[in-house]
């Protein structure tokens, strides 16, 4: 559904259903709707089957990078050693707010997807990681596994098929990063959450140096549907001629939108039917002037390239951008580019984990050209320094923060240049700061070179 | 080895074969190539974060971190190829964008990997339009001072103070370019006697050495390959000069001893070496009974004549080398007399994260090399037992600083030392010796490592090398005829002593060479760079 709107009709509910229906919230509730009976057949089949059956169903990651789901259980195999599965439920990409609503509305659907999840890769402990931020989500969460236990559903008989399965859940403490899969490792362990270099992957050794699947939220509660309903029922939702992108995604849907709020509907879905009909297009009867469609980390879409795009992974990237996790951001006519991808630039800034030099230094650093700019003090070899950095920035670190952040400023830069240059023209130019410009000329040169005009 | 796979590679165009494991960085060195590189360090856990050793692999889609990334068989690793190096002048320009442009008031200008790699590939102009980032320097205890604004985070402290001192009390606080390194609130690195090595170990001027705050520009000194004197575990280390004064002491590789590190009792212990109330002459006690300045002919033949008819009851230092030790000893035997030292104590520090580590309890580098020449080791209060009328006491570099001992009435004394202790003014011969720093000369370590040290500045006045004297004093005393170098005189300790047989002061290289008799025989020494 909408939510908190209605549902529109051209959506596809499945991990949407509940969503606004706090009678899904309990574990009778979640029984009354079917729950958990995925759960007690994958529990009746061997890990393997499980793995294959969301292997076939092409289920991919949730949170942004696609990997086939399957294929990545698959890389566990049963080798005695200690697994992990750690449930990604750190949502802090601007602009996306999925996961929130699954476990504030749903967390027993989580709980199931992840006992699945853990069973799928021969794990007998798994741990849902939570957005320090989300005190409410978190305290669902905590209810539903209590009531799991307390029903045996986990614990070391759980459902009563004699397998050993612990749900635990743990909060963060409030770092964007800590959602990059290897640096929430580190945060679990106690470390600080920094990304950590692969090799080796977590598939190898992860969590306390052991085999360890990470998935994200949606993917493992779209899971037990899979289980349920099979392969084929999941396989029809999307483009007919793209098969690699299958089932149905929840979108949140935020910004200057007539009907902001998640909304679940199936990939491939024409983007521009979704933005302007399911959506309602821009808020106020203004116009949309450009669309972040997945999460602050993905290409800006001018509305154009948005009513041409298909919302899966590949019609994304045709389109120029990513489908990432899901988040849309829309900025109507009203709004500032600049301004909008400095303060883009300004979160990437604050919450780099500070490592890698690139990404320390540059992330910093775009943000004071881009808010200068914004102040009206850019001079004009401001935007190639830029896209100087941005590259300097792109595919040279240990994780994606240092990419993500170049990303918004190379697109913003391609596409809304003239905005830009129209901030420059009106710049002055006048050193207001002291410090504020050095280089670029001296300042004697300069204070010479406006006494002359 | 023979059972670890090699990987043959190329790295620039140079062919290299490497265990199965190593590192591409590891590797290039075999090959000649240094990758430039800032949080890698051989003795640390890899951290690759600094992102400077950034090389193109054929056939890897992305830049790969050199530091990081396993050799393979067959690769191709260009590290200076166009790609590679716009790599890495962005990191270096990243570097620098907030790191002052101070090098002229920084210790480290002049032996700093930021200035050395921004010189050799960085921009000439900076891009940054914007104001520095400012943040105060800390002191960090110890002998560290932590100067902020020059950190570029490589973390190499941090690891160090986790992973080889266990000590924990280094961090990285804050994030993003807020981020510097913290300190624990209620210890700071004066806690650990290892810490110093993270002045080392920083590659920029960010941690320097409060001790050599302001003294000198590293391109001012001079080095000499040496061994720290501090105790027996024969840390090897560069003894660093400017104007034959010791301003420095660090530590040099060696991987079967004190790989990278040495310990801050040695590290700030060799002011000793810079003493100013040195025996420069040498003095004979004359007609008048006062001691005279005479020269060294009539000096030696005075004692050598003193010795005459006398046992000789020899006391030395064991911060003395093998050479020295091991004549002394002849002079006792040829007496008919007796060889004793003793040995300052104090607690042992090892650095625990380092096998076999450690500020050993006895605080004098040769104790083994006295012991294996015939030296008895005795408590400093009984030092002298035994010493009797009719005897020749001979105080070889020694003060007795802890020693109430009375030397009996009739005993003639021969002072060979490096500084003039006040109680050996009672003495009728004085030979004035360099002290380690000042020789060529050899030590033995506790685990039977004989090692090099090489002289690191002038000895002052007429003062000598111990063996060059001690050559001359036997000689006089009808036994050889001296020696002119170090060489010589260890050759001749190698042909008399079996324990030290087989070695060669010109084989022992800079990393020494293991006893005979002290666990595998002894190898073809590796000469260091």
């Amino acid at each position: 559904m909408g939510y908190p709107h209605t549902p529109h009709p051209r959506e596809t509910q499945v991990l949407s259903t509940h969503f606004g229906d706090p009678g899904a919230r309990t574990l009778q509730g979640w029984r009354d709707r079917g729950g958990y009976t995925a759960l007690e057949k994958a529990l009746k089949m061997d890990p393997v089957e499980v793995q294959n059956v969301v292997k076939e169903s092409g289920l991919r990651g949730r949170g942004g990078a696609g990997f086939p789901t399957g294929v990545k259980w698959s890389f566990m195999k049963p080798d005695g050693k200690q697994h992990y599965l750690a449930c990604n439920a750190d949502e802090s990409e601007p602009g996306t707010f999925k996961d929130r609503e699954i476990m504030r509305w749903t967390p027993h659907a989580l709980v199931e997807g992840v006992a699945l999840g853990a069973h799928a890769i021969y794990a007998d402990t798994a741990y849902i990681y939570v957005r320090g931020e989300y005190t409410e989500p978190v305290a669902r969460l905590e209810q539903a596994v209590r009531e799991a236990f307390d029903a045996r559903i986990l614990g070391d008989d759980a459902m009563g098929t004699g397998r050993r399965l612990y749900v635990h859940v743990h909060r963060g403490a409030g770092a964007y990063i800590c959602g990059e899969e290897t640096a929430l490792m580190n945060s679990l362990e106690g470390r600080r959450g920094n990304p950590r270099i692969k090799p080796p992957f977590p598939a190898v050794a992860g969590l306390f140096a052991q085999p360890t699947t990470i998935n994200n939220v949606e993917t493992l509660t779209a899971a037990p549907h899979i289980v349920n309903h099979g392969a084929e029922w999941y396989k029809q939702f999307g483009r007919p001629n793209n098969p690699k992108s299958t089932g149905t995604k929840l979108f949140s849907v935020c910004g200057n939108v007539a009907r902001p709020g998640n909304y679940e509907v199936a990939l491939g879905f024409p983007f521009g039917e979704f933005l302007w009909d399911v959506c309602g297009g821009a808020a106020d009867g203004r116009e949309i002037k450009a669309v972040i469609p997945g999460g602050s980390s993905v290409p800006i879409l001018t509305p154009d390239e948005c009513r041409t795009a298909f919302m899966d992974y590949e019609g994304m990237v045709a389109a120029g951008s990513m489908l990432g996790s899901g988040g849309v951001i829309v900025m109507d006519d009203r709004q500032d580019m600049v301004v909008q991808i400095a303060r883009l630039a300004r979160f990437y800034a604050h919450e780099s984990c500070a490592q890698c030099s690139q990404c320390r230094e540059g992330t910093a650093w775009t943000t004071k050209i881009l808010e200068r700019i914004r102040d009206g003090q850019g001079v004009a070899q401001d935007l190639d320094t830029l896209l100087s950095i941005a590259d300097g920035m792109t595919g040279k670190t240990i994780c994606v923060l240092s990419d993500s952040c170049a990303t918004p400023v190379v697109s913003g830069l391609k596409k809304f240049r003239h905005e830009f240059e129209a901030k420059l023209k009106a710049s002055p130019n006048v050193v207001s700061m002291a410090g504020a410009s050095r280089g670029g000329g001296s300042m004697a040169a300069r204070l010479a070179a406006s006494l002359d005009r | 080895m023979a059972d670890v796979k090699q990987i043959t590679l190329t790295i620039e165009g140079r062919p290299v074969t490497v265990p199965d494991g190593t590192s591409i960085l590891e590797a290039a060195k075999h090959a000649g190539v240094l990758i430039p590189h800032y949080c890698y360090h051989p003795g640390l856990p890899v951290a690759g974060v600094c992102r400077m050793c950034l090389v193109e692999v054929e056939k890897f889609p992305k830049l790969a971190p050199a530091c990081a990334t396993a050799v393979g068989e067959g690769q191709v690793v260009h590290v200076h190829s166009p790609k590679a190096l716009e790599a890495r002048k962005g990191v270096l320009e990243f570097l620098l964008i907030n790191h002052p442009l101070d090098c002229p008031i920084c210790d480290q200008a002049g032996e700093c990997e930021l200035q050395d790699y921004t010189f050799q590939e960085g921009r000439a102009e900076s891009r940054y339009l914007e104001p520095k980032r400012w943040n105060p320097a800390e002191d960090f205890g110890g002998d560290v001072l932590y100067v902020t604004n020059r950190c570029i985070l490589c973390t190499r402290c941090v690891r160090f103070m986790d992973r080889a001192a266990e000590y924990p009390v280094l961090n990285v606080s804050e994030r993003g370019d807020r981020a510097v390194i913290g300190i624990h609130p209620e210890q700071d690195l004066g806690g650990n006697v290892w810490s110093g090595n993270v002045i080392d170990l920083c590659p920029v001027g960010a941690l320097v050495s409060k001790d050599f705050l302001n003294k000198a520009r590293a391109w001012e000194l001079d080095h000499a390959a040496s061994v720290c004197p501090g105790c027996t575990q024969g840390c090897n280390s560069v003894l660093e000069t400017r104007d034959d004064t010791v301003v420095r002491m660090r530590a040099r590789p060696n991987e079967d001893v004190n790989q990278y590190f040495v310990c801050d009792e040695g590290r700030l212990g060799y002011r000793w070496l810079n003493r100013r109330d040195r025996a420069e002459l040498p003095y004979v006690r004359g007609t008048s009974g006062a001691l005279d300045p005479a020269d060294w002919d009539d000096a030696i033949a005075r004692a050598a004549a003193l010795l005459e008819g006398r046992r000789a009851f020899v006391l030395a230092s064991p911060t003395l080398g093998n050479e020295a030790l091991h004549l002394l000893a002849r002079v006792a035997e040829r007496t008919g007399g007796r060889g004793v030292f003793t040995v300052r104590t104090g607690p042992e520090a090892p650095l625990s994260g380092v096998e076999d580590l450690a500020l050993r309890r006895d605080r004098a580098a040769n104790v083994a090399g006295a012991e294996l020449v015939g030296f008895e080791r005795r408590s400093a209060a009984h030092v002298l037992d035994g010493l009797t009328a009719g005897d020749a006491l001979v105080v070889a570099d020694e003060e007795l600083a802890d020693v109430r001992v009375a030397v009996p009435a009739g005993v003639p004394m021969v002072v060979i030392s490096s500084a003039v202790p006040a109680w050996a003014a009672a003495a009728d011969v004085v030979l004035p010796i360099a002290n380690m720093a000042e020789e060529d000369g050899t030590f033995t370590n506790l685990r039977g490592r004989v090692q090099r040290f090489l002289q690191a500045k002038s000895p002052p006045g007429l003062s000598r090398a111990s063996w060059s004297v001690l050559g001359d004093l036997l000689a006089a005393m009808g036994e050889g005829a001296g020696y002119w170098s170090a060489a010589e005189a260890f050759d001749a300790l190698a042909a008399a002593h079996p324990r030290f047989a087989g070695l060669s002061y010109d084989t022992l290289g800079l990393k020494g060479q293991v006893l005979a008799e002290h666990g595998a025989p002894a190898e073809p020494a590796a000469v260091a760079a």
